[in-house]
């Protein structure tokens, strides 16, 4: 760093050599310029726009993940019912060593997976008489009856690999109105009203599609997806965009933390698991040095000990015999 | 002046700018000598790209979020936006390594630094916002990914990225709100306090050497 007389000489207003500038000519070159380029750019490679995917899109192209996805949110087996903060508090979520972050605010934005995912939706519906009468046999059941039926058929089903025919026919009793729903809510689904109601959620107005992509992230439709479109966090997915576009470049040192061990490896405690919150402390921090980098020591020597700066002010040190 | 016109707050604003922002510094019809190379023109490039941002932005705005999708002009439209953010960011980042390497808080410059390095954040949130609001299969994406970063500290309680209200609202107002105030501010620190001088330019010492060779 300057000493204090030095860093008051370079506060003072210039009293050497000037030349001519022209500020407005300078800003209106550097606008048509930038102007022009981005005409270009539209012009020749246009934008990213892959179409979205829809619940019905999911179940008329995967109903088997659909239908499984599904059993998943009734038992309470899926990602998202298991989640912890801000959505319920079946978990504590991840930490950064003794701190729960996660927990801080609480259960912010409740989601129940059984109601919001299934009950609610079936509910809004007009049911064939099969469905009907499940829901019913589902609503006046207590809730170990309902727990009980539908572990019992999302463990069958994920033992018979998401096939429903090899499940054994006399085991169906087990299950109660678990299957009749769950069907119910495929048909749902395949015909386009399941999107509607999930957004919905009864009400004409509506902003938040928190529960629609909790429930979709659940399924491996959605994943398999990203997947395909290079999307995933272990291959920089934060920073890629869908097809041949460059997309957010300037997240590379955020991706960069998820490819590197110990946060690249998701079963590792206490980095590996808890990497989504370690990582946003660590680039917290990062953004912070960015900004008090005039403070810190070492680092606002380097411009002085590393002479990139002679490069820059070539002509000048030339010219002053520097 | 009078004293007690010196003690209206408003007389002591307009005293204080005329200072240190007199009309001479906010628009300059010369420079140092040593202002002169590519370097410097990456900070008015990325103030065009963000023009054209503004630009472009708006007028998707008045359309609507789902407009490109089913309007060519529209889709034409969504490119110079996304276009002018890829180049806003490359000039900003050119921007900032050239301002890196010229150490530019010498001279008491650190509020200037400091302005830009939390207006690069703020774009970095501003982009990230845009993103989110696409409405296409992009978004969907990033809003289920990125909820578990904002989830993990807390921060998701307030700031809900699957909630695309929310995200709308904050990347066509409040955020480039903040990125435009902290972006006048910072060009206003750069014309009162002048651009920096090169690295040993007041180094007595080795002008001294340099002259004896």
């Amino acid at each position: 760093m300057s000493s204090p007389r030095i860093q008051d000489l370079e506060s003072q207003p210039w009293a050497g050599r000037t030349r001519r500038y022209d500020i407005i000519k300078e800003g209106t070159i550097a606008l048509l310029v930038v102007t022009l380029l981005t005409i270009a750019a539209s012009m020749f490679f246009g934008s990213p726009d892959e179409k979205q995917l829809t619940f019905k899109s999911w179940a008329v192209t995967a109903p088997a993940d659909f239908y499984q996805t599904a059993a998943h949110e009734i038992a309470g087996s899926s990602e998202s019912a298991g989640y912890g903060a801000p959505y319920n508090s079946a978990s504590d979520g991840v930490n950064v060593g003794p701190l729960h972050l996660a927990k801080i605010f609480g259960v912010s934005h409740p989601v129940n997976s059984v109601n919001d995912f299934v009950v609610t939706p079936l509910s809004t519906q007009v049911n064939t008489p099969e469905v009907s009468a499940a829901l019913k046999t589902w609503n006046v059941s207590d809730l170990k009856m309902q727990q009980g039926w539908a572990s019992k058929y999302d463990d069958a089903l994920t033992k018979a690999n998401g096939d429903q025919a090899k499940i054994p026919a006399g085991a169906l009793a087990d299950f109660g109105p678990v299957p009749a729903m769950i069907g119910g809510l495929l048909t749902m689904a395949q015909s386009g009203s399941l999107d509607a109601v999930l957004l919905s959620q009864g009400n004409y107005f509506q902003f938040d599609n928190t529960k629609q992509t909790l429930f979709m992230g659940d399924g491996n439709y959605f994943n398999d997806q990203s997947t395909a479109s290079h999307l995933q966090g272990d291959t920089w997915g934060m920073m890629n965009e869908t097809g041949r576009y460059p997309g957010q470049a300037w997240l590379w040192l955020y991706s960069f933390w998820y490819q590197i061990p110990p946060f690249n490896n998701g079963d590792q405690h206490p980095f590996g698991a808890n990497a989504d919150a370690y990582i946003m402390v660590i680039m917290g921090l990062l953004s912070a040095g960015l900004v008090f980098m005039p403070f810190i020591p070492g680092i606002r020597s380097l411009p002085r000990r590393i002479p990139i700066h002679r490069l820059i002010w070539k002509q000048y040190y030339k010219q002053e015999n520097l | 002046m009078s004293n007690s016109e010196k003690e209206l707050w408003t007389a002591k604003l307009r005293g204080a700018w005329q200072r240190n922002l007199p009309i001479e510094k906010l628009l300059p019809d010369t420079q140092p000598a040593y202002v002169a190379s590519w370097i410097y023109t990456f900070g008015v490039l990325t103030l065009s790209s963000l023009g054209v941002i503004i630009a472009s932005g708006v007028v998707l705005a008045f359309e609507g979020p789902s407009w490109y999708h089913v309007s060519n002009v529209g889709h034409f439209v969504n490119s110079l936006h996304f276009w002018s953010v890829q180049f806003f960011f490359i000039f900003m980042v050119i921007h900032l390594w050239g301002k890196f390497w010229m150490a530019a808080w010498r001279g008491r410059r650190m509020a200037t630094w400091m302005t830009g390095g939390i207006a690069f954040v703020a774009s970095i949130a501003t982009a990230f916002t845009g993103y989110l609001v696409q409405t296409n299969f992009d978004s969907q994406w990033i809003s289920f990914e990125a909820k578990d970063g904002f989830n993990s500290v807390g921060v998701g309680a307030w700031f809900t990225v699957t909630n695309l209200g929310q995200m709308l609202l904050l990347h066509v107002a409040f955020l480039p709100l903040i990125l435009g105030v902290l972006t006048i501010l910072h060009v206003l620190l750069v014309r009162a306090k002048g651009v920096v001088p090169p690295i040993d330019a007041f180094d007595t010492e080795k002008k001294a050497k340099g002259a004896r060779k």
